[in-house]
């Protein structure tokens, strides 16, 4: 099994077909879009292959070191960022097209007019453990 | 507590249930539940007979189990029960469940979990913690695994060799989480040679041997792999990889070649050098050849051109390498390494970023992207 993080960002990818802004679609759009999400998650941890799944807020603060005995500089947040990180869904799963198909589902989540908002997932492999028989 | 005895007890226990009339799915739950009461419970109060124990208690938990499923209203058992004594096994009970829970139904990734946990006697927990995923999502794993067998007769024999390549999966990634899963692996291993006849579980178990002997050696303190040719060989386990000699030989003798006992010979040459100077390349060179007969495997084919280098030369080891797939996982690697001894640092330190870049893990990322620093700052002085 390998892990992999399926990425979602609000800017950054191209736009999606459906490219509504969530604030515009019907409060019943917003409730579907959640539980297909949530039902996505749960049949992930039916077939063994969930990891972990995390929204996160839009805030943001970029911190740097300042050099020794000084407080770090901070920055932002900024109006506009050019790749915004919404959250992500952590999958074990037995193969690399496993992991697109999932995205692929996860990116059919229903938004503005109950249609699929086709919107870009970035798919990510995380690092194996190193075997232990290497000749 | 006694956990070693309580997991070497699973499968025994397992069975006897089997035999008692509870199908497999139903036995090896209950198994589990009693597995997790004894680690509640045998602390403070340990049992005369924990074999006797484990069997009483999976039973009450079957019964139960199976009470609940009938009727709601007959939940209330007699927690007093007396221990039954086991009814004598004629047939082994362990060498079916090998075959059951590495049933080639199963994806690799259910056959290592239902093989750890049934086999193993671990618990979901500590599997889910070995492969780092969360309780429910082993949870789930298992019990899909379970169904797929569902329809399996458990007294059917199976193909050894299923059981070996999941045996070989759980040792070869057997450095993670708080469970050592490459133990575990040699623990099973070695349970499987003592009920079988098989030169080939042999093969696999001296293998295994051999490679964790050297696992002191594998890692500085801080995580960072030490390659082969820079272990520190005083830090091998001697025992061990007598051990894997022994076992090796054995299997030899019998002269039916397979795949892990060719990888064995080779293990088991490294671990007769002294001083990686004194390997003997030329016969390493000869137990590739027989291992890429008998399994026409490009991995064995890659290994072999590292070994070429060795024996004859870069330049024999880059022919040799030249017919490869260069898609090939650590081919970049291996031809950065070639190239280094042939004197082309300048082409040996872009191999070894590239290599770094499409590492695998962390640690040979590290370890790649060493050498491509070590070879640039020897270019720049």
């Amino acid at each position: 099994m390998a892990k992999y993080l399926l990425l979602k960002h609000y800017r950054g990818a191209p736009a999606s077909v459906n490219d509504v802004p969530m604030e515009q679609w019907t409060p019943d759009e917003v409730s579907a879009h959640v539980q297909y999400m949530r039902d996505f998650a749960a049949r992930l941890e039916g077939t063994g292959e969930f990891v972990d799944s995390q929204a996160l807020s839009p805030e943001g603060t970029f911190v740097r070191y300042d050099g020794e005995g000084r407080p770090p500089v901070t920055d932002g947040p900024f109006a506009e960022t050019k790749d915004l990180i919404a959250g992500w869904m952590v999958i074990d799963v037995e193969t690399h097209e496993r992991a697109l198909e999932l995205a692929g589902e996860l990116s059919a989540a229903p938004g503005a007019g109950g249609k699929p908002i086709h919107e870009w997932l970035e798919v990510r492999p995380f690092y194996g453990v190193p075997s232990t028989i290497t000749e | 507590m006694d956990e070693a005895l309580l997991r070497a007890l699973t499968p025994t226990v397992i069975g006897i249930l089997v035999r008692r009339g509870a199908d497999f799915a139903a036995a090896e739950d209950a198994v589990q539940d009693a597995l997790v009461e004894a680690v509640r419970v045998w602390p403070d109060d340990p049992p005369r007979d924990p074999k006797a124990w484990l069997v009483t208690v999976a039973w009450r938990k079957f019964l139960d189990a199976a009470r609940s499923d009938t009727s709601r209203q007959h939940r209330e058992v007699r927690v007093d029960d007396e221990p039954v004594p086991g009814p004598s096994v004629a047939v082994d009970d362990t060498l079916q469940l090998y075959f059951l829970c590495a049933h080639p139904s199963l994806t690799p990734a259910s056959a290592v979990a239902l093989t750890l946990r049934a086999v193993g006697g671990l618990t979901t927990k500590q599997i889910a913690q070995a492969y780092l995923v969360p309780e429910a999502t082993m949870a789930q794993r298992i019990s899909r695994a379970k169904r797929t067998v569902s329809g399996v007769r458990f007294n059917q024999p199976g193909d050894v060799a299923t059981v070996l390549r999941v045996l070989y999966l759980v040792f070869n990634e057997g450095y993670s989480g708080d469970v050592d899963l490459a133990g575990e692996a040699i623990r099973l291993t070695r349970q499987l040679a003592a009920k079988t006849n098989h030169e080939e579980v042999a093969g696999l178990l001296a293998l295994m041997l051999l490679h964790h002997a050297r696992r002191p050696a594998r890692t500085r303190p801080d995580g960072r792999l030490v390659p082969l040719a820079e272990q520190d060989r005083s830090l091998w386990n001697t025992r061990l990889i007598a051990e894997g000699v022994d076992v090796l030989q054995a299997a030899l003798t019998r002269d039916r070649l397979g795949e892990f006992q060719a990888q064995a010979a080779i293990a088991a040459l490294h671990a007769d050098a002294r001083t990686a100077e004194e390997t003997d390349w030329v016969q390493i060179v000869e137990w590739y050849d027989e291992l890429v007969r008998l399994t026409d495997s490009p991995v064995a084919r890659l290994n072999r051109a590292v070994a070429v280098g060795e024996a004859d030369g870069p330049r024999a080891g880059l022919a040799a390498l030249a017919g490869l797939d260069p898609a090939l996982p650590r081919h970049t690697a291996v031809a950065a390494y070639l190239h280094e001894r042939d004197g082309d640092p300048v082409t040996a330190a872009r191999l070894y970023a590239e290599a770094a870049r499409s590492a695998p893990n962390l640690p040979e990322r590290d370890h790649l992207t060493r050498q491509a620093a070590r070879l640039n700052a020897q270019l720049r002085s």
